[in-house]
């Protein structure tokens, strides 16, 4: 299993796609992912569907919901990973809710998730302040951790992150919840410099991440990495009709962005 | 934040980074505004002139002789708006204004929640968008059309269900985006810290003009104090006072929907697990694998999978214990109290005169039961007969009934 040490040490900005496991059922999810890594991915960042993502807007919403309709659980999800981590060689973030976490045993939960390959767990709606209720259970099961920060954070609150992070910090671009959007915004930038500032842990920018010059120009100002999620998810609701299309269009996206940086 | 916002282990702020520092600020404001004299002041002058505070204890025969003891209605009813729920809208709203955000927005389950939203905006001037899941506009169109009417934009919601849950993910991701100028007006006693102390702290009046009521007219404590609990805010208004008189019996009475073993209730307390929903540990209605489920009920307030955090805890403590009532109790309370009272009780209240009912010839002759009459009905009339289209004469025609 490769780490994400490995991932920022080689020297280029890492391309983070997400996807939600299972969308749109298992076996396309693993041709896209599959799609994505070809086409020159660095690292997975993962969710597992839940009934009431407050993070995410409409359109990880809808995959949450098809994935959900087509059988997904946290335990299949964590089933798919490790046919993914059979497959290739890639580290792979996981994002989840915390209500899947408590309800399946937080213990349970990152030992397995460990087993199955993951190598981080991103929890949506958990923030710093209750990191110690996680952070010793990621660690004694060997992953690193991944916390967020936003616009509206302050630097003290940017350190504390960075103290809790061995993984990467994942920067939120925007005040808002996912989605596509047309233009990098000024916060974007704002918040990779100020975390560069305080901090050596990795940096990747999300939330908004929608063309390849977006990423291009998170990457002039420091980020160590890109986190790629609406954009990609909503090639899978345009073409639900034709899987072979959704699979292509990712690769290509991918290719895009890959050329980008 | 400067605390933790725990009720034992329930509670706390689970919620996405972005939303730390609103909450912060929040908390922040209350311990500063909330709390002072000058706000105190100017809030009950706000309670007493123009949401007519104090509301009347009211000794309803009725349900005395039914019931086979002296039961107590304190009548949140006849607050302007119909409901308890402006006690804590003009609280948050003051807030608000003394925190210089210009803009609220709210969730609704009944609408009673946004319509006490929409009227203190309109009353301090302030623009207010409340969000609303579709299937509750559909069931609840009076409010819906006295928001609008107030000035209010009531914002459909689809999501799973077309219900409260929904409303509050939506208006927690409206506010991920506008956490700068807009306050969020939460309206019930859950959701992230600070809110379930906030909703507390506002609706305590309730409990502490009927504990002193109930000293005044019969010299001593209620034996029982009963309300019905969706969110929780109007339980744990009345709840406060008797908190610490241990001999006080206290009763959240759920929503029982179908039936409890019917799958198709709202009773997070009798029949959820221990969980993490909207930015709060407390017990959740979720499946096998930690989804949330679509909760039931007759009345659009307590139609909620969640519940507040300190419930939870008084649940565990044994402070509290929780009931229930089926729809059917409730249609039936409601007709009652319409009835033999001329008393038109919201869905929500009925739950729990219905299940004061269910106790008749249990209580000794000489108990208090003090029931919390949360709301009044007007706007489940239409639903009412719906379902009971025989109450008003079965030969109604059609055109009559969507006339209503």
């Amino acid at each position: 299993m490769s780490s994400y040490k490995q991932v920022f040490l080689s020297g280029k900005v890492a391309l983070i796609p997400f996807f939600v496991l299972g969308d749109p059922d298992e076996q396309t999810c693993l041709e896209i992912i599959g799609a994505a890594i070809d086409a020159g991915a660095d690292i997975l960042e993962l969710g597992i569907p839940f009934s009431d993502p407050i993070a995410d807007g409409p359109t990880i919403q809808k995959a949450d919901i098809r994935a959900l309709r087509a059988g997904m659980t946290p335990q299949k999800a964590l089933t798919l990973i490790s046919r993914i981590e059979e497959r290739w060689d890639i580290p792979i973030g996981l994002l989840v809710y915390y209500n899947l976490v408590w309800h399946f045993g937080p213990e349970a939960f990152y030992k397995q998730a460990a087993k199955a390959g993951v190598n981080s767990v991103l929890i949506a709606d958990l923030s710093i302040d209750d990191a110690d209720e996680v952070y010793p259970l990621a660690r004694s099961a060997g992953l690193d951790t991944v916390f967020m920060v936003s616009p509206n954070s302050s630097d003290e609150r940017i350190r504390l992150v960075a103290q809790k992070t061995t993984g990467f910090i994942y920067a939120v671009s925007v005040l808002g919840v996912t989605g596509a959007r047309d233009t990098l915004s000024q916060s974007a930038i704002d918040i990779i410099t100020r975390t560069k500032r305080v901090t050596t842990v990795p940096v990747c920018l999300g939330f908004g991440i929608s063309r390849p010059e977006h990423a291009a120009a998170a990457a002039a100002v420091g980020a160590d990495g890109v986190i790629v999620g609406s954009k990609l998810v909503g090639l899978v609701e345009q073409n639900l009709s034709d899987k072979g299309q959704i699979v292509r269009s990712v690769r290509q996206l991918i290719l895009q962005f890959r050329s980008a940086l | 934040m400067k605390e933790k916002g725990r009720f034992g282990q329930y509670g706390g702020f689970y919620v996405p980074e972005v939303l730390i520092p609103a909450l912060e600020q929040l908390e922040d404001a209350f311990f500063r505004f909330g709390l002072d004299q000058g706000f105190a002041s100017e809030l009950e002058d706000l309670l007493s002139h123009y949401a007519g505070r104090p509301t009347p204890l009211y000794y309803s025969r009725g349900l005395s002789q039914l019931v086979g003891c002296t039961v107590l209605l304190k009548r949140e009813d006849l607050l302007h708006g119909g409901a308890h729920k402006i006690n804590n809208a003009l609280g948050q709203a003051l807030l608000a204004k003394y925190m210089g955000k210009g803009k609220l927005i709210a969730e609704t389950g009944a609408g009673q929640h946004g319509l006490a939203t929409a009227t203190v905006g309109a009353l301090l001037g302030m623009e207010v968008k409340i969000f609303m899941g579709t299937t509750d506009i559909g069931r609840q169109r009076p409010n819906v059309l006295k928001m609008r009417l107030l000035g209010a934009e009531v914002i459909p919601v689809t999501g799973a269900s077309g219900t409260l849950k929904d409303a509050i993910n939506e208006a927690l991701r409206y506010w991920t985006a506008n956490v700068k100028d807009t306050f969020y007006l939460f309206g019930t006693a859950a959701g992230p810290h600070p809110y379930p102390k906030i909703v507390r702290h506002f609706q305590s009046v309730i409990g502490r003009e009927a504990k002193c009521q109930c000293l005044d007219m019969f010299g001593r404590l209620p034996d029982v104090v009963v309300a019905c609990v969706g969110g929780g805010s109007n339980a744990i208004g009345i709840f406060g006072a008797f908190m610490d008189h241990p001999q006080v019996r206290l009763v959240g009475v759920e929503a029982g929907g179908l039936g409890l073993d019917s799958g198709m209730h709202a009773a997070t307390l009798e029949k959820g697990k221990v969980g993490v929903l909207h930015g709060a540990r407390s017990y959740v209605l979720q499946d096998e694998h930690g989804q949330i489920i679509e909760s039931h009920s007759v009345s659009a307030g307590l139609d909620y999978p969640g519940v507040g955090p300190e419930h939870s805890y008084l649940k565990d403590t044994g402070r509290a214990e929780y009931v229930s009532a089926t729809d059917e109790e409730v249609l039936d309370a409601f007709l009652f109290m319409t009835r033999r009272e001329g008393i038109l009780p919201a869905f929500e209240s009925a739950h729990a005169i219905a299940w004061v009912m269910s106790q008749a010839g249990r209580f000794e002759k000489g108990q208090l039961v003090l029931i919390n009459l949360s709301g009044r009905g007007d706007k489940d009339v239409e639903s009412f007969i719906r379902q009971r289209p025989q109450v008003v004469g079965a030969d109604l025609k059609d055109s009559e009934h969507k006339g209503l």
